[in-house]
């Protein structure tokens, strides 16, 4: 038992190391703070720019096939990377998606001439890839989507609405199912494709979001045109090229969010309670004690998942408890933080609340977390019915026409 | 990286396993359960011949050598099996106090005779209620002997020898090692909430004691030899509740209610899953317990709270859900369920309750926040 890199394994991290310090900043020395006010222009900039340094050098695409610009490093070369770049304030929220979940779809079903044209510009940071799989009735239960496709020639054209789409509104590409034929059941009659965000009739609006910033919108389809070509797998067979999608959500590592623990252990030091110091009031012992014991837990977790890699394992469903752990713990620590400070709790002004306000931030913020990629709700049906083995739910939407199955008012 | 452990301790892991599976079975721990025998002598003399207790021991005195990653392997086998035998209080606590605080001749003269099966020990710190402080210690110890009550002492009432936290003249904490069979020793059986484990009251009046002194201040090694053996506590921890997690699994999949299984209900998959997730903390915060462990790292105390903490956490809720989810057959004798429920709760309790590790994890974040 040890946590001591092979030689292979020391010298790229070190490599990391060398390119991360001379060209980012550290987390702790950066004045912008981890304050999320949205993406605009600036922002893009920035993390296009971060992203053709990391390609130049080398760090992008890390586990893809060098003829795309990647390094075809194992697994592990990817989580010692993202340990390393977790201290440094790094742009994000850009591309986490199209080289996390549509590159890889692409690199599944695309045709060899389509990927000499998008792989290598979306490694590069010259292109920008959005994710449009919900719709206002078709979040968890994604194959109820109802955005139609219907074939005109060497054509598709699309009509309907997703939602919820991150980035949408800067994004040059997206990839999304679409419903092909409703007189099957759900999942057979769903077909995938890729499109141009700039074609005619593709209208993104930005939603605002309860934290106020808007990274995600609705998206709506007026007679789109989408060439057959474009089409990702057989016509009727999306919901498999869906799961190609889905299961490359990234990895979840090194993400531990902030505020996390030793922010509210240096919180409760700097305060009084009623009876002293806080941090030596037991039930913010407790509390503390807890949410150490959880972080390390995942930290350990992580590490046992990543040896696991590097003997040749694949991540399985077991990945699920990053997310699920993190989201609530951050939720909880977001929300003590602020009861600590009495009724001056709820003040959210920079320069009175502690940390720039990264508590009550994050109170608004972390609610997010626990329905993104998948639900809490979800992660503990996949845990249950992948990991543990118990049986699935009882469906009652499989074999009947989708276009007979109940529907709800919303 | 490679955070596991090695294809040989996997091996032993197995081939504890496959032992333990014979020869500590429901039915035979139900032996102890029901008051038969105060403990399995003949799984102590197979888990000794298999050269089990002396898994940390080292060779010159008689052990196998193997280090402590061979021992947490072997704790979590313990833990799954309910083993009712009292293996930590002689390896974790009697030999790990002597490993860290004896004389050589101390040394030469007991670990061989543990890690052979012929000395059972415990440790006695504890006198009355609450958790391990030095200020509650009244227990004398005064030229060559002890005096004094301590009560709950896990093993007590089976043991031969104790480790036994004392005062002296000098009103200074320290640890003396006492023989259980001589006179001025009055053991008395407590009943307890698992009977699988002896738990015992002992007077010492005047009963002739030897000091351990190799170890300084007894309080620092008493506190150092807690930590050792909350990390294989946890390993007991971890055990058993993975056996919860798979026998309400098991029981989910096969039995049906409203037509279908009780496994497709989410009430109990969620809750299911909650468990999984809080066992696979529990086990990774064991497993850093297990490399600080075995590294000595200077993280071992905080490694140590985190473990026994997750894994405490662990074991009480799988346990508990595993009952749950069993209905009513849960609460019944004849079901195993409530092995493990005692088990958890007896193992909550024996190394000082959650409180007092949640307390020691918070010292050492402050101490090492504060630079
Ligand atoms: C910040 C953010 C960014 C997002 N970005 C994208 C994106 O880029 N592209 C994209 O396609 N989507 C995106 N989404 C959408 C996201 O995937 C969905 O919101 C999510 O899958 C939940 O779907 P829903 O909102 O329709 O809620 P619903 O599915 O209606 O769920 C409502 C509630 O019902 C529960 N529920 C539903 N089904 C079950 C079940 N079987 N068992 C138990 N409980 C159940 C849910 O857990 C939840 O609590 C994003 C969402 C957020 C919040």
């Amino acid at each position: 038992m040890n946590f001591d890199d092979t030689p292979a394994e020391a010298a790229f991290r070190a490599e990391v190391r060398a390119f991360l310090a001379a060209n980012a900043t550290l987390k702790s020395a950066s004045v912008q703070g981890t304050r999320g006010r949205g993406i605009g222009a600036e922002e893009i900039k920035r993390a296009k720019d971060w992203q053709a340094r990391k390609y130049a050098a080398g760090f992008a695409g890390l586990t893809w096939p060098k003829e795309w610009g990647g390094r075809e490093a194992p697994q592990l070369f990817q989580v010692i990377y993202n340990q390393e770049e977790e201290a440094y304030a790094v742009p994000r929220g850009v591309f986490e998606i199209g080289l996390g979940m549509c590159i890889p779809t692409m690199m599944a079903y695309a045709k060899p001439e389509q990927l000499q044209r998008y792989v290598t510009p979306a490694l590069k940071g010259e292109e920008v890839w959005c994710q449009l799989f919900s719709e206002p009735s078709a979040g968890s239960d994604v194959a109820g989507l109802r955005t139609r496709a219907e074939r005109d020639g060497d054509d598709w054209i699309i009509n309907g609405q997703k939602v919820w789409t991150s980035g949408a509104h800067f994004s040059d590409f997206g990839i999304i199912v679409t419903r092909s034929d409703p007189t099957v059941a759900k999942h057979d009659g769903l077909t995938f494709f890729f499109l141009d965000m700039k074609s005619p009739g593709v209208e993104p609006r930005p939603i605002k979001q309860i934290s106020g910033a808007s990274h995600f919108n609705e998206v709506f389809f007026t007679n789109v045109r989408v060439p057959d070509a474009q089409r990702l797998g057989p016509v009727g067979a999306g919901w498999k090229v869906s799961l190609t999608t889905l299961m490359n959500e990234r990895l979840a590592v090194g993400d531990v969010p902030r505020p996390d623990v030793t922010d509210l252990l240096n919180l409760a030091r700097s305060l009084d309670l009623d009876d002293g110091p806080a941090i030596n009031n037991a039930v913010v012992r407790e509390r503390i004690a807890d949410w150490h014991v959880k972080t390390q837990g995942l930290k350990y977790t992580r590490f046992r998942t990543m040896t696991a890699l590097s003997k040749g394992a694949t991540p399985g469903p077991e990945s699920s408890i990053g997310k699920l752990v993190n989201a609530s713990k951050l939720q909880d620590i977001a929300s003590f933080g602020m009861d600590l400070l009495g009724s001056a709790g709820i003040v959210m002004n920079p320069d009175l609340a502690p940390y720039q306000a990264l508590f009550q931030d994050a109170l608004l913020s972390s609610p997010s977390l626990r329905i993104a990629g998948g639900t809490d709700e979800i992660l503990r049906n996949i845990i249950a019915e992948r990991v543990l083995g118990l049986p699935s739910d009882i469906r009652v939407d499989k074999t009947q026409p989708f276009n007979q199955l109940p529907t709800g008012s919303r | 990286m490679n955070f596991d452990f090695s294809d040989e301790l996997k091996q032993l892991r197995d081939q504890a396993r496959r032992f333990l599976g014979e020869r500590s079975a429901p039915k035979q721990v139900r032996r102890v359960l029901e008051g038969h025998t105060p403990y399995d002598r003949a799984l102590w003399e197979g888990v000794a011949e298999m050269g089990w207790l002396g898994t940390a021991i080292p060779e010159e005195y008689g052990g196998a050598g193997m280090g402590h990653l061979g021992l947490c392997i072997l704790a979590e086998e313990m833990g799954r099996a309910v083993a009712a035998i009292p293996f930590g209080s002689t390896t974790y606590l009697a030999a790990e106090a002597l490993i860290l605080a004896g004389s050589p001749a101390q040394k030469a003269h007991w670990l061989p005779k543990i890690a052979a099966g012929e000395t059972v020990g415990c440790l006695a710190w504890a006198e009355g209620t609450g958790n391990p402080t030095a200020a509650k210690v009244q227990t004398r110890f005064h030229g060559g002997r002890l005096s004094g009550r301590k009560w709950p002492v896990a093993d007590g009432g089976v043991a031969d020898i104790a480790i036994v936290v004392a005062r002296n003249d000098a009103g200074q904490i320290v640890l003396a090692l006492a023989d259980l069979r001589a006179t001025g020793v009055h053991p008395e059986t407590l009943q307890t909430l698992d009977p699988t484990r002896d738990q015992a009251k002992l007077t010492f009046d005047d009963a002739p004691a030897e000091l351990l002194t190799a170890g300084g201040d007894g309080w620092l090694v008493l506190e150092q030899l807690l930590d050792r053996a909350a990390i294989l506590f946890a390993f007991e921890q971890i055990g058993g509740a993975a056996v919860c997690l798979d026998m309400a699994v098991q029981y989910a999949r096969d039995r049906h209610a409203f037509g279908r299984p009780i496994g497709s209900f989410q009430a109990i998959k969620h809750k299911l899953a909650d468990v999984y997730v809080a066992n696979e903390l529990a086990r990774s915060n064991a497993y850093f317990g297990a490399w600080a462990l075995d590294t000595g790292a200077a993280e071992l105390r905080l490694a140590a709270a985190s473990a026994r903490v997750s894994a405490t956490d662990a074991y009480h809720l799988a346990s508990k859900e595993n009952i749950q989810t069993h209905g009513g057959i849960g609460f019944t004798w004849e079901a195993d369920c409530h092995l493990y429920y005692r088990r958890a709760k007896s193992l909550a309790l024996s190394v000082g309750a959650i409180p007092f590790w949640r307390d020691r994890v918070v010292n050492e974040l402050v101490a090492r926040n504060a630079a």
